[in-house]
C-alpha cells in the first residue's frame, strides 16, 4: 500500500514538473500586467524544439532549443501585446493557433506525415541520495529527473527576485499601478516584455520536459492544454510561485489519477480520466473567483496615464 | 551657483494633431515657490511632464543648475534633482508606503533599512507617515503625504506640486501650501501648478501663466494683480458672472419632491459602508450642491440619486428616468467610437424593445447639436473626434433632454476650458428654471456655490448641511464642528 | 466545378462557426469554444438522428437541427454562467469545455453511441428521413449552406436594426457607459450573446452531421471554432461578411487538402496561414487605433 501511494506520489510530482515550469514563468508574465494566453504556443513549440535539438546535440542541447523555441513564440506575443499594446486575450489565442499550426507543419515537413514516432534521448530520473531515503516523500520528490531538481531550485530563486529585489518591487508595481511605476522612473513596457519573454522561456522547457523527460517523442498538439491550464494554476495559487507550484502539484494528480485507475482496472471510461483536469481547471477557477486577489491592472491594455 | 534652478525655454510639444505646446518658457528661480497658472487644457501638466522626463518635448531646451539636460525617464529626471508630485496620485494601492516611496530603487530590496530611512525622513520634513500602511486603507490627506515624502526621498532640490490642493480641504489646502514655503526657505525650490489664483498670488514668489500652451505673462507675484492674471489666463475674453459666489438664486419657492431619499445605506462590494443614513429631497426648480472631499460617499450618493446605483437599505424615490452626467465622461457617458447619433441612441437603450428608430434618434441628434451649440460636421461623425467641451455640451443635451425631470452631475466641467464651462453652466442653470431638480458635485468648491441654492456637504458618509458659507463647508467637509 | 462545390460544402461550417464567433466578439465575449459548440451540436444532432424512430422526412431532419441547437447553447451557457457568476475568464473556460466536449464525444462514439457491430468508432449512419435535402443534385451541396446564409442575414438585421442588436453592441465595445448612459444590463446582454453564440454554433455542427457527414465520429470538427475565429475577425465581425470571408476559407481548406494530396505540402499549412490572418487583422487594427489616442 506504501509503494503504491509513493508510486502515484511519484508520478503526480512527474507530471506535475511541466504544469508547474509553465506557471512559474507565467505567474511572472502576469505580476507585470500582462497574461499570456500563447503560453500554450510556447510549450508546443518547446516540444518540437526538444526534439530537433536533441537530434543534434543530445538531451541538453535538446532543452536548451526548447528554451529558445519557446522564447521566440512567446516574443511574437510581446510584440502584439507590449509593444503595440494589442488586446492580450485574442493576441495570445491567435499566437497559439500559430504555433499549433506551426510545430505540426513543421514536424511533417522535418519527419513525414502524420504519427511516426520518433526515437528521441530522455532523461532518467536521478535518485538524490540521502533525500529519497525518507519514507513516503522521500521515494516521490527525490527520485526524479534533473528538471524536476531545477524546479525546485527555480521557486525559491523566482520568489526571492520577486520580493527580495528592487527589480521584482518594480515588477509587481506595473501589474498593480503602471502608472505609478513609470512615474517612479521603471521603464514598463521594456519590463513587461522580458517577463513574457521569461514565461515563454519556461514554457518552452516546460514543453521541452513533455519530451524529454516523458514521451519520448513528438505528438502534435501534444501540449494538449497545459498553457491554460497553467494559467489556471496560477490563479489558485495567487500569483505567487510557492503557490503556484503547490496548485501544480494538485493537477498534476489530477492527471497521475488516470494511472491509478488503470491499475485497478475499473469500470469507468478512461476519457472521463482523460476529461478530469480540464473539468478541475473550471472548479479551481470559479471557487477562487479569479479576480480577487489578481494583479490590479492584469490585462490592461493602455498604462493608465490620465 | 546659478540664480535659476530650473529653465524651460521653447518648449513645444504635439500629440498629433493638437499642439499642446507652443514655444513655452518658464524661469523657476532657486530658494523661491513659483506658481504656474493657467486654465484647464492650457497645457501646464505637459509642460511639467517634460520637466520631469515623462514626455520627451519635440523642441526646446531644459536647464538644470546651470546645465542644460535632457531626460529619457523620470529617472534622470530624478538623478538631477527634480521631483514631482502629481494630481492623481501615482501610488500603488495594494503595497505599502514603505513599498511605494521604495520603487524605483535599484539592487536588493531591504525592507527594515527602507523603513529606517522613511521614519528618518518624515521626522525631518514633519511629514507623519506608517511605512507598513497599505495605501488603500489611507484617507487622501496621508496619501498625499505619502506622495510627497517619495518625492523628497531622493534629494530632490526641485520639487514640482501638481494641483496639490485639488483633493484637500480649505484648512489642508492652506496647510500643505505653508509646508511648501517652508521647504523652499532650506534652499530648495518649489513650483506649484494650479488654476486657483488665490493660491498663486497668497503663496507663490513668481508666476507664469501659461494660456493655449504658451507663455502670456511672467514675473512676480508682488507685481501681479488679479486683473492682469485673469486677463492673462484667459486671454481677454470677459469673464461671465458665472464665478461670482452666491450667483445660485435661492430655493424660494421651490416646487414639488422630485428625488427622495430616506435613511438611504449604501454597502459596496467589499461590505464597506459608503454611505450611512442618507436622508435627504431635491425639490423641483432648485440646485443642490454637494460638496465633499473624494472618497467620502459623494460618489455612491451622486449614483443613488440618479438610479445608478442601488441603494442597500432605506428608501429611495426616484422618477423613472433620471439624467446623469458623470464624472469620466470618456468611459461612462459615451461610446468614443460610435457615432453621435449611436450615442443618442444610447438614451433609453436598456428599456427599449423591438426595433430602434433610427429616423427618429437621427432627427433627435440633429436637434440636439443645433440646439447645444455642438460643433459637429453632422449626427454621424465618430464622438472621439469631438473635443471634450462639445462631447460634453452632448452629453448635457442628452441627459436633460433624456429625463426633463431631474438631472445630476459630477464634476461637470471637468477638462473643459472656460467658455465651455460657462456653456455647460448656463444650461445647468436653465434645467432647473425649466422646473428641472438638479444635483451637481464638483471638486472645486467654487463651482459648487456659484450654482447652488442649498449646499449639502457629504463626510464620511453622513450628510449634512452647514451654513452656507466657505469657511463652514469646509469644515464639515473635514468632519470639524461647524461654529 | 468540383471546386467549387467542395469549397461551399467546406465554407457552411466555417461561415455558421464564424457567425456564432463574431456575434459573442462583437458583444465582447471570447468565445473560443466554438469548436466544442460545434461538437456538442453534432453529437445532440447524431444521437436524435440514429434514434430518431420516425422516418418521415421533416420531423426528424428537423428535431436533428433543433437538438443541435440546444446542444450548443447549452455548452456555451455552462461558459457564460461561470463568466457572470464567477468572473472566470471565458477564453480559459470555453477551451476547457472544448477538450471535455472532444473526450464526451469520443465516449460515446466508443461505447453507448456505437455502431452496432462495434468495430469502428462512430455511430450508425442517421435515419434517411433525417438527411439534409441537397441543393444541386448530384453533389454534395445541400441546403444548409443556405440555411448558414439566412441565418448570417438574419443575424445581421438583428445588428443593425433590433434593440437587442444595439444593446449587444454598446456592451462590446463600451460596458461602462452602456450600463452607466444606456441603463442596459450589460450582464444580462451578454450571457444572451454568448448563448446564442452557442446555438449558431451547435447549429453547425448538426448541419454538418445531418448533411455532410450522416454520422458522429471523433474529430468531426478538424478545428472549425478556432478557424472560425480568423473567419469572423477578417469580416470584421460582420454577420453578411462571414458568408464571404466563410466561403474564402473554405476554397482555403479545399485548396489546402489538395496539396497535401498533389503536392506533399501539409494541410496543417491551412491553419498556419489563418493564424497569420488573425494577427495581420489585430496588428492593422491597433496600429490605427494607436495613432488616433493621445497620450497626454
Amino acid at each position: 500500500m506504501i509503494d503504491g501511494t509513493s508510486a502515484f506520489l511519484e508520478g503526480v510530482v512527474r507530471t506535475a514538473t511541466p504544469l508547474a515550469l509553465a506557471a512559474l514563468g507565467e505567474t511572472v508574465t502576469e505580476r507585470s500586467g500582462i497574461i499570456n494566453i500563447g503560453l500554450e504556443g510556447s510549450i508546443i513549440a518547446g516540444a518540437l524544439g526538444a526534439v530537433i535539438g536533441a537530434g543534434y546535440g543530445g538531451v541538453w542541447a535538446g532543452f536548451a532549443f526548447a528554451a529558445v523555441c519557446g522564447c521566440a513564440v512567446a516574443a511574437i506575443f510581446a510584440l502584439f501585446a507590449v509593444t503595440l499594446r494589442a488586446d492580450q486575450i485574442i493576441s495570445g489565442t491567435a499566437v497559439t493557433l500559430l504555433a499549433l499550426g506551426g510545430t505540426g507543419t513543421l514536424y511533417r515537413i522535418l519527419y513525414g506525415s502524420a504519427g511516426a514516432g520518433l526515437n528521441t534521448p530522455t532523461l532518467d530520473p536521478m535518485s538524490l541520495p540521502l533525500l529519497s531515503q525518507i519514507p513516503v516523500i522521500g521515494r516521490s520528490l527525490f527520485v526524479q529527473s534533473a528538471i524536476t531538481y531545477m524546479l525546485y531550485l527555480l521557486i525559491p530563486a523566482v520568489g526571492w527576485w520577486m520580493y527580495r529585489t528592487h527589480a521584482g518591487l518594480g515588477l509587481r508595481a506595473i501589474g498593480e499601478n503602471p502608472a505609478a511605476a513609470i512615474a517612479a522612473g521603471i521603464r514598463a513596457r521594456r519590463v513587461q516584455f522580458l517577463a513574457v519573454l521569461f514565461g515563454g522561456l519556461l514554457g518552452g522547457i516546460s514543453g521541452g520536459t513533455l519530451v524529454l523527460a516523458q514521451a519520448g517523442t513528438f505528438v502534435e498538439g501534444m501540449s494538449a492544454g497545459r498553457g491554460f491550464i497553467a494559467i489556471a494554476i496560477v490563479v489558485l495559487g495567487r500569483w505567487n510561485p510557492l503557490g503556484a507550484a503547490l496548485a501544480a502539484l494538485v493537477f498534476g494528480a489530477a492527471s497521475a489519477l488516470q494511472f491509478f485507475f488503470q491499475a485497478t482496472e475499473s469500470n469507468l471510461p478512461y476519457q472521463l480520466f482523460l476529461a478530469f483536469p480540464y473539468v478541475l481547471t473550471l472548479v479551481a477557477l470559479a471557487a477562487t473567483r479569479g479576480r480577487a486577489s489578481s494583479p490590479a491592472a492584469l490585462g490592461r491594455q493602455d498604462f493608465g496615464q490620465s | 551657483m546659478s540664480d535659476v534652478a530650473l529653465e524651460l525655454a521653447s518648449i513645444t510639444k504635439r500629440f498629433g494633431q493638437l499642439t499642446a505646446l507652443d514655444a513655452a518658457a518658464l524661469r523657476a528661480r532657486r530658494g523661491t515657490v513659483h506658481a504656474l497658472l493657467g486654465e484647464n487644457g492650457a497645457g501646464k501638466t505637459t509642460l511639467m511632464r517634460i520637466a520631469f522626463g515623462m514626455l520627451r518635448p519635440d523642441a526646446g531646451r531644459i536647464t538644470v543648475e546651470g546645465a542644460e539636460r535632457s531626460f529619457a525617464s523620470p529617472t534622470d529626471a530624478i538623478a538631477a534633482g527634480i521631483g514631482m508630485v502629481h494630481q492623481h496620485f501615482t501610488l500603488v494601492p495594494a503595497m505599502t508606503v514603505a513599498e511605494n516611496i521604495a520603487l524605483g530603487g535599484r539592487g536588493r530590496f531591504r525592507p527594515v533599512q527602507i523603513r529606517d530611512a522613511i521614519l528618518a525622513l518624515s521626522d525631518r520634513t514633519g511629514l507623519a507617515v506608517d511605512p507598513s500602511a497599505r495605501i488603500e486603507d489611507l484617507p487622501a490627506g496621508a496619501q498625499q503625504r505619502v506622495e510627497i515624502l517619495k518625492a523628497l526621498s531622493r534629494d530632490t532640490r526641485i520639487l514640482i506640486l501638481d494641483e496639490p490642493t485639488a483633493v484637500l480641504t480649505p484648512t489642508e489646502s492652506r496647510e500643505l501650501l505653508q509646508k511648501a514655503r517652508e521647504l523652499v526657505s532650506e534652499g530648495g525650490t518649489a513650483i506649484l501648478i494650479t488654476h486657483k489664483l488665490r493660491d498663486a498670488l497668497e503663496f507663490a514668489d513668481d508666476i507664469t501663466v501659461l494660456r493655449r500652451g504658451s507663455t502670456v505673462w511672467s514675473g512676480s507675484a508682488s507685481e501681479a494683480t488679479e486683473e492682469a492674471l485673469v486677463a492673462a489666463m484667459l486671454g481677454g475674453e470677459r469673464l461671465n458672472t458665472e464665478f461670482e459666489p452666491n450667483a445660485g438664486t435661492t430655493t424660494a419657492g421651490a416646487g414639488a419632491t422630485v428625488l427622495s431619499l430616506q435613511n438611504v445605506g449604501v454597502r459596496d462590494t467589499t461590505g464597506v459602508e459608503r454611505l450611512v443614513s442618507v436622508t435627504l429631497s431635491v425639490h423641483a426648480g432648485e440646485i443642490i450642491g454637494i460638496a465633499a472631499v473624494e472618497g467620502n460617499g459623494q460618489r455612491e450618493l451622486l449614483r443613488v440619486l440618479s438610479g445608478r446605483m442601488k441603494a442597500s437599505n432605506g428608501e429611495v424615490r426616484i422618477p423613472p428616468v433620471v439624467g446623469f452626467i458623470p464624472e469620466d465622461r470618456h468611459r461612462d457617458a459615451l461610446i468614443q467610437d460610435f457615432s453621435l447619433r449611436d450615442n443618442i441612441a444610447l438614451l433609453g437603450a436598456g428599456a427599449r424593445r423591438g426595433v430602434v428608430n433610427w429616423t427618429a434618434i437621427g432627427k433627435r441628434t440633429r436637434d440636439l447639436i443645433q440646439d447645444y451649440d455642438v460643433r459637429a460636421p453632422d449626427e454621424l461623425t465618430p464622438a472621439r473626434s469631438l473635443s471634450g467641451g462639445n462631447q460634453q455640451k452632448l452629453v448635457v443635451g442628452r441627459e436633460i433632454d433624456g429625463s426633463q425631470t431631474a438631472l445630476v452631475a459630477e464634476n461637470p466641467s471637468r477638462g473643459l476650458d472656460v467658455q465651455a464651462t460657462a456653456a455647460v453652466h448656463t444650461r445647468i442653470r436653465a434645467a432647473r428654471d425649466a422646473g428641472m431638480a438638479v444635483v451637481i458635485y464638483s471638486s472645486d468648491l467654487d463651482e459648487v456655490l456659484a450654482l447652488a441654492g442649498r449646499v449639502v456637504v457629504v463626510h464620511a458618509g453622513k450628510v449634512s448641511e452647514p451654513p452656507r458659507q466657505y469657511d463652514s463647508i469646509g469644515r464639515a467637509m473635514l468632519g470639524l464642528a461647524v461654529k | 466545378m468540383a471546386f467549387v462545390v467542395d469549397m461551399l460544402v467546406h465554407a457552411t461550417p466555417l461561415m455558421i462557426t464564424g457567425l456564432a464567433v463574431a456575434i459573442a466578439f462583437r458583444a465582447g465575449v471570447w468565445n473560443i469554444g466554438a469548436d466544442g459548440q460545434f461538437i456538442a451540436g453534432a453529437t445532440a444532432a447524431a444521437w436524435v438522428g440514429v434514434s430518431a424512430p420516425v422516418e418521415i422526412r421533416w420531423l426528424a431532419l428537423i428535431a436533428a437541427l433543433v437538438a443541435g441547437v440546444i446542444a450548443g447553447a447549452i455548452w456555451a451557457a455552462g461558459a457564460a454562467w461561470l463568466r457572470s457568476r464567477f468572473g472566470v475568464l471565458e477564453v480559459i473556460s470555453t477551451i476547457m469545455l472544448n477538450f471535455i466536449a472532444t473526450y464526451g464525444a469520443s465516449f460515446l462514439v466508443r461505447g453507448p453511441l456505437q455502431e452496432p457491430t462495434h468495430v469502428y468508432p462512430q455511430t450508425s449512419g442517421i435515419v434517411s428521413g433525417a438527411h439534409m435535402p441537397v441543393l444541386v443534385s448530384g453533389t454534395r451541396l445541400h441546403w444548409g449552406f443556405v440555411i448558414g446564409t439566412v441565418l448570417a442575414a438574419m443575424a445581421w438585421w438583428v445588428m443593425k436594426y433590433s434593440a437587442t442588436g444595439f444593446k449587444v453592441r454598446a456592451s462590446g465595445v463600451n460596458p461602462f457607459a452602456a450600463r452607466s448612459a444606456g441603463l442596459i444590463d450589460v450582464s444580462r446582454v451578454t450571457t444572451i450573446a454568448f448563448v446564442v453564440s452557442g446555438a449558431v454554433a451547435g447549429m453547425a455542427g448538426a448541419i454538418e452531421v445531418t448533411g455532410v457527414t450522416f454520422a458522429l465520429y471523433e474529430n468531426i470538427s478538424p478545428g472549425y471554432g478556432y478557424t472560425a475565429i480568423a473567419v469572423a475577425l477578417l469580416a470584421g465581425l460582420n454577420p453578411l461578411g462571414v458568408i464571404g470571408t466563410g466561403i474564402l476559407f473554405g476554397a482555403l481548406e479545399t485548396a489546402a487538402g489538395t496539396m497535401q494530396r498533389n503536392i506533399g505540402i501539409p494541410s496543417t499549412t491551412a491553419s498556419v496561414i489563418e493564424a497569420v490572418v488573425i494577427l495581420a487583422v489585430i496588428a492593422i487594427a491597433q496600429l490605427r487605433a494607436n495613432r488616433v489616442t493621445r497620450t497626454v
